[in-house]
C-alpha cells in the first residue's frame, strides 16, 4: 500500500513572500559585510550575532518550512541557532575579559 | 497485491517538510558543525590578537559574495519547491538550475580565494587560525559539493515531471539539505571572516 499525503498548498510560502525574505537576507548580509570593516568590539559582535540569528531563523523557519513543523523540530533547530550564537558570544566575551 | 493510495487532502496539522531521516541527518550535521564553531571560538578567546591579525589577511569580500550566492541559491530552491507544489514540476526546473549555478559560483569564488591564500603561504600548519580557517571552510566546501549533487538529482526529477503536490517528499528532503548548507555558512561567515 502506498501512502500519499497531499502537501498543503502554500506551506512553502508564496513567490512574492520569498522575494521579500530574500531581500531582507541580502540587506542583512551587506550590513554584516560593512560592519566587518569597522574596528570591532563587543557591541558590534552582539549586533553581528543578532543579525546571524535572524538570518538563520528565516532559513530554518521559512525556507526549510519549519514554521509548519511539529514543535519538537522547531525547538531543535531554533535551539541549535540560539546555542551556537550564544557560545560564540560567550567565547568572544571570554576573549576580551582579562 | 493491489496498491491503493491513501490521500489526505489538505491536512492542516504540523508537518515536517521532507523525510524524517533527512532531518535526523541534518541535526547530526548541525551538531558536528556546532562543535567546530565552538572549538574555533574558544581557541580564539585564548589567542585574540593572533586571530584578529590573521583574519585581516582573509578576503572578506569573497566571503560576503559567497554568502549572497548561497542565500540567492536557497531562494531559487524555494521557488522550485513552490512550483512543484503548484503542480508545475517541469516549469519549476529552471529555478533548480539557477540554484545549481549559484552553488557552482560559490565553489568558483572559494577556489579563487583558496588559490590566493595558498600563494600567501596559508596552510594547515602555517598558524592555528589558518588551520581553523582551512578545515572549517573546506569541510563546508565538501557539503556544498554534496548539496550540488543532490540539487542535480532534483533538477532531473523536476524536468521529468516527477514532483507535484502528491509527491513532495524527495524534493523537500533535498531542498532541506541545501538550506542546511546555507544555514551553516550564515554562521561560518561572521564567525571566521567578520567578528574581531
Amino acid at each position: 500500500m502506498s501512502f500519499t499525503e497531499n502537501v498543503v498548498a502554500g506551506s512553502h510560502g508564496t513567490p512574492a513572500g520569498t522575494f521579500r525574505l530574500w531581500l531582507v537576507l541580502i540587506v542583512a548580509t551587506i550590513l554584516t559585510w560593512q560592519l566587518g570593516e569597522s574596528r570591532g568590539g563587543g557591541l558590534l559582535t552582539a549586533i553581528i550575532l543578532g543579525i546571524a540569528m535572524i538570518k538563520g531563523a528565516v532559513i530554518a523557519f521559512d525556507f526549510m518550512a519549519l514554521r509548519h513543523a511539529p514543535l519538537l523540530w522547531r525547538c531543535l533547530l531554533g535551539g541549535w541557532l540560539v546555542l551556537v550564537c550564544s557560545l560564540i558570544g560567550l567565547a568572544y566575551w571570554k576573549g576580551i575579559t582579562p | 497485491m493491489t496498491s491503493h493510495a491513501l490521500t489526505i487532502p489538505n491536512s492542516t496539522g504540523p508537518r515536517l517538510a521532507g523525510d524524517l531521516a533527512i532531518w535526523f541527518f541534518i541535526m547530526a550535521e548541525l551538531l558536528a558543525f556546532a562543535v567546530f564553531f565552538a572549538a574555533y571560538a574558544f581557541t580564539r578567546a585564548a589567542h585574540v590578537e593572533e586571530f584578529n591579525l590573521a583574519q585581516q589577511a582573509l578576503n572578506r569580500n569573497a566571503g560576503a559574495i559567497n554568502t549572497l550566492l548561497l542565500l540567492t541559491g536557497s531562494a531559487f530552491v524555494v521557488r522550485a519547491v513552490q512550483g512543484a507544489l503548484a503542480g508545475e514540476s517541469r516549469r519549476a526546473a529552471p529555478w533548480m538550475l539557477a540554484a545549481i549555478a549559484s552553488g557552482v559560483a560559490f565553489l568558483v569564488v572559494k577556489m579563487v580565494e583558496y588559490s590566493a591564500a595558498f600563494d600567501h603561504g596559508v596552510s594547515l600548519s602555517s598558524s592555528t587560525f589558518d588551520m581553523f580557517y582551512l578545515s572549517l571552510t573546506f569541510f563546508h566546501f565538501m557539503h556544498v559539493i554534496l548539496g550540488l549533487v543532490i540539487l542535480g538529482a532534483l533538477w532531473l526529477g523536476l524536468r521529468a515531471g516527477r514532483y507535484g503536490p502528491h509527491n513532495m517528499n524527495g524534493l523537500e528532503s533535498g531542498a532541506a539539505y541545501w538550506h542546511m548548507v546555507d544555514l551553516l555558512w550564515l554562521i561560518l561567515f561572521p564567525l571566521v571572516y567578520v567578528i574581531h
